[in-house]
């Protein structure tokens, strides 16, 4: 079952660091090398204010503090399981910064970032891991959906709300997010199909951090992702998606097209997935300690910290004001988290009809009936 | 030989041997390869037999199995591993419109050998399509076979029966047992698959229970029975075929029978189960036949599932509502 690779040159992913079993990408966008060195794209320009900047920082950091305190609540039996978005932070804030009133975000499962730039409270995402529910926030309010755990399916959502923007004539437009996995579903790929025959306003953005669980990108295709939007008749970009200034410029981009009626665009986001796939997983049996280390030195935050330095952007008191802020938020989420409530036992029954039928009806308050035989008493 | 094995280990085993007697034998699926599936199944297959008959797919459900189909054209028999119930849906068309039927379309020039693996149940704490119980809509189409196993015994040999039967099979693992141990006798004649077993005598109430919810039944007519109450307990082993002789034997003798699953109550196996039990034992019957199963909502979030999931309490409560009729 080995399959030739003739056509599939093999050459460094990103300037500067080998990485031999990833094919060819030449076109990487990149406004911020892993040194933090400020480089200029011909097509991605982007004008960024002193200020934007240490909030992009401030972003990162505390989006990765939200999910080492959620992977260490995880530990200590307080979650059922976190995924973590360990190395991906540049790639989600980036992308979520890009968007603006009126867009829509689809997340998977891994968006924790993106939720972040949504205003998203990081305990309504940790109530999904908790098991309290299937998110706590609202939906239509922060424009951000809810995380789709079927690989794939919210990119046909996104597709269709995209189209309902295009009926209305609002100039806005939606970022369905996926992975590298996922491309290979078919249902990701209709998305694409009628995203592009109705020049839909939807940009798909896809976290290629190398892996689906223990699958490696290799599984999944044989040419670079972004290579494939041309097959379905749309422009595909690769950005450094450790790079939060260049994922930010090209989906800036992509969202204006697609807000300016010039169909959707597909941003192929170059990343490493840092951590495990979830809390439950053990990434030792499928890939080398040395994979990481390179990763490593491609960190997204640490890139923009030299940056800010060397600039005289921010100085030590802005890093540690960011410090202490982190703190405050692990710990405002690790309290929060310690005394969620537990939801009643209705609430399963309470929406799952806009109009609750007389049999579920019946149902509940059987359900009540019962639980409430065991007031006072143990079970026996 | 006889070995202490988990459920999990049980299938592993199962699943070697089946392939080293028949090397068209391929497993397909999602991470069960180099990692050996996320519930470790399929663990040490890949390194053994090699990649060509272990193979990590493509995230791509309606792949596996339609590409299972064309492989089983041509002689195959893959071994499909879904990685949870809840991820079954994108082949869902595959398995419904193909799978199903292209036996009787050709006329039964084209067998389709292939089996299709599905941890299902709940009961792990895990997040959204990771615990559900969709049995039913499998049973409900013609041409598909349906098992679930509850145990080490008949997931070893069960899983090699049904790599080696003709016919699909859904084959259905009960996830939070897999980790649950018995003595499996190796050498020794495994009974039919499509089979259904008196796990407990009893004389007042049958409880019909398969997968997850065996252990769980047996766990209530053991405390039935420290308040005097007999309690018969059927693994049902099939769904479909249904193999009710068994159990139309034992209502006769009881005159109650109580159906448990996970899966929703409404049109889930019990309701077929009541049927045809009432339909043969109708003058036996003391009682109406009674389900106890999952509510009619989605599986909830995981701090909601022992409210959900038919427990020893709730079988206790249908057995005493049939023996109080
Ligand atoms: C339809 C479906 N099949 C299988 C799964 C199990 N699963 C969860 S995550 C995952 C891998 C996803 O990989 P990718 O799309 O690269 O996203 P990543 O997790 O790397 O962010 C799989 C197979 C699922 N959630 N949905
Ligand atoms: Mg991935």
């Amino acid at each position: 079952m080995s399959v030739s690779s003739a056509t599939t040159e093999v050459v460094d992913p990103v300037p500067g660091a080998a990485a031999p079993h990833l094919p060819e990408q030449p076109d990487l966008v990149q406004l911020l090398t892993p040194e933090g060195e400020r480089v200029e794209h011909p097509d991605y320009a982007i004008d960024v204010s002193a200020e934007e900047l240490r909030d992009l920082y401030r972003d990162l950091v505390l989006v990765r503090r939200w999910d080492v305190e959620a992977t260490a609540l995880q530990r200590q039996g307080e979650l059922g399981i976190w995924a973590s978005l360990l190395g991906q932070e540049a790639a989600q804030i980036g992308a979520g910064r890009a968007l603006q009133d009126g867009d829509v975000a689809f997340p998977t499962y891994r968006e924790h970032g993106v939720a972040w730039t949504r205003g998203v409270d990081p305990l309504h995402v940790i109530s999904l891991f908790r098991g309290v529910d299937n998110g706590g926030w609202d939906p239509v309010a922060t424009a951000f959906n809810l995380y789709t755990v079927v690989i794939g399916a919210q990119c046909l959502h996104a597709t269709g709300y995209a189209m309902g923007l295009q009926r209305d004539g609002a100039e806005s437009a939606t970022l369905a997010f996926l992975g590298d996995g996922a491309t290979s579903q078919g249902e990701v790929n209709e998305a694409m199909i009628w995203a592009a025959s109705f020049s839909a306003p939807v940009v798909f953005f896809c976290q290629n951090n190398q892996y689906a669980i223990s699958v490696p990108l290799e599984r999944q295709t044989r040419v670079p992702l972004y290579q494939r939007a041309a097959g379905f008749g749309f422009p595909g970009v690769r950005v450094d998606g450790n790079d939060v200034l260049a994922v930010l410029a090209v989906t800036r981009a992509a969202l204006a097209a697609a807000r300016e009626g010039q169909g959707p665009t597909f941003v192929e986001a170059f990343t490493y997935r840092m951590g495990a796939h979830t809390t439950s997983d053990d990434p030792t049996r499928y890939r080398l300690a040395s994979e990481l280390e390179e990763w490593k030195l491609r960190d997204p935050i640490a890139r923009v910290k030299a940056y800010l330095s060397r600039s005289g952007v921010a100085d030590a008191a802005f890093f540690d004001s960011v410090e202490a802020e982190a703190d405050e938020l692990a710990k405002r989420i690790r309290t929060g988290t310690v005394e969620m409530p537990d939801p009643p036992g209705t609430a399963m029954f309470d929406q799952v009809y806009a109009e609750q039928t007389p049999t579920l009806a019946a149902q509940q308050a059987e359900f009540e009936a019962y639980q409430a035989s065991f007031e006072g008493s143990e079970h026996r | 030989m006889t070995e202490t094995l988990t459920i999990g280990k049980a299938l592993n085993l199962g699943l070697r041997r089946a392939m080293e007697d028949d090397a068209k034998v391929v497993l397909m699926g999602e991470d069960i390869g180099r990692l050996g599936g996320v519930f470790r199944i399929t663990d040490g297959l890949q390194k053994d037999f090699g990649e060509d008959r272990v193979v990590d797919t493509p995230l791509a459900e309606a792949g596996i199995l339609g590409t299972a189909v064309g492989l089983a054209m041509r002689g195959y028999r893959p071994v499909c591993e879904i990685q949870f119930d809840g991820f079954v849906f994108p082949a869902y068309n595959q398995i419904v419109t193909q799978v199903a039927k292209i036996h009787a379309r050709s006329r039964g020039k084209l067998p389709m050998p292939i089996v299709i693996r599905i941890p299902f149940g709940g009961g792990i704490g895990a997040v959204e399509h990771h615990s559900e119980s969709p049995e039913a809509y499998f049973a409900h189409t013609p041409g598909l076979k349906v098992v679930a196993v509850s145990n080490p015994v008949d997931a070893y040999w069960g899983i090699q029966q049904a790599v080696a039967h003709p016919d699909p099979i859904v084959f259905l693992e009960p996830k939070r047992r897999y980790w649950e141990k018995a003595e499996v006798d190796t050498g020794a004649t495994p009974g039919p698959l499509f089979a259904s077993r008196v796990v407990r005598g009893g004389d007042d109430v049958t409880v019909l229970a398969y997968g997850p919810m065996v252990k769980t039944a047996l766990q209530a007519a053991e405390a039935a029975a420290e308040e005097g109450r007999s309690v018969e307990v059927v693994d049902l082993r099939t769904i479909s075929p249904l193999d009710l002789d068994p159990v139309f034997d034992s209502v006769r003798r009881t005159g109650r029978c109580v159906v448990v699953h996970e899966a929703p109550v409404t049109l889930g196996l019990g309701a077929e189960i009541a049927a045809r039990v009432t339909e043969t034992c109708f003058h036996s019957l003391e009682a109406p036949v009674l389900r106890v199963g999952g509510y009619d909502t989605p599986y909830p979030p995981s701090k909601l599932e022992e409210e959900y999931l038919p427990d020893l309490d709730r079988v206790l409560d249908a057995v005493d509502r049939a023996m109080e009729f």
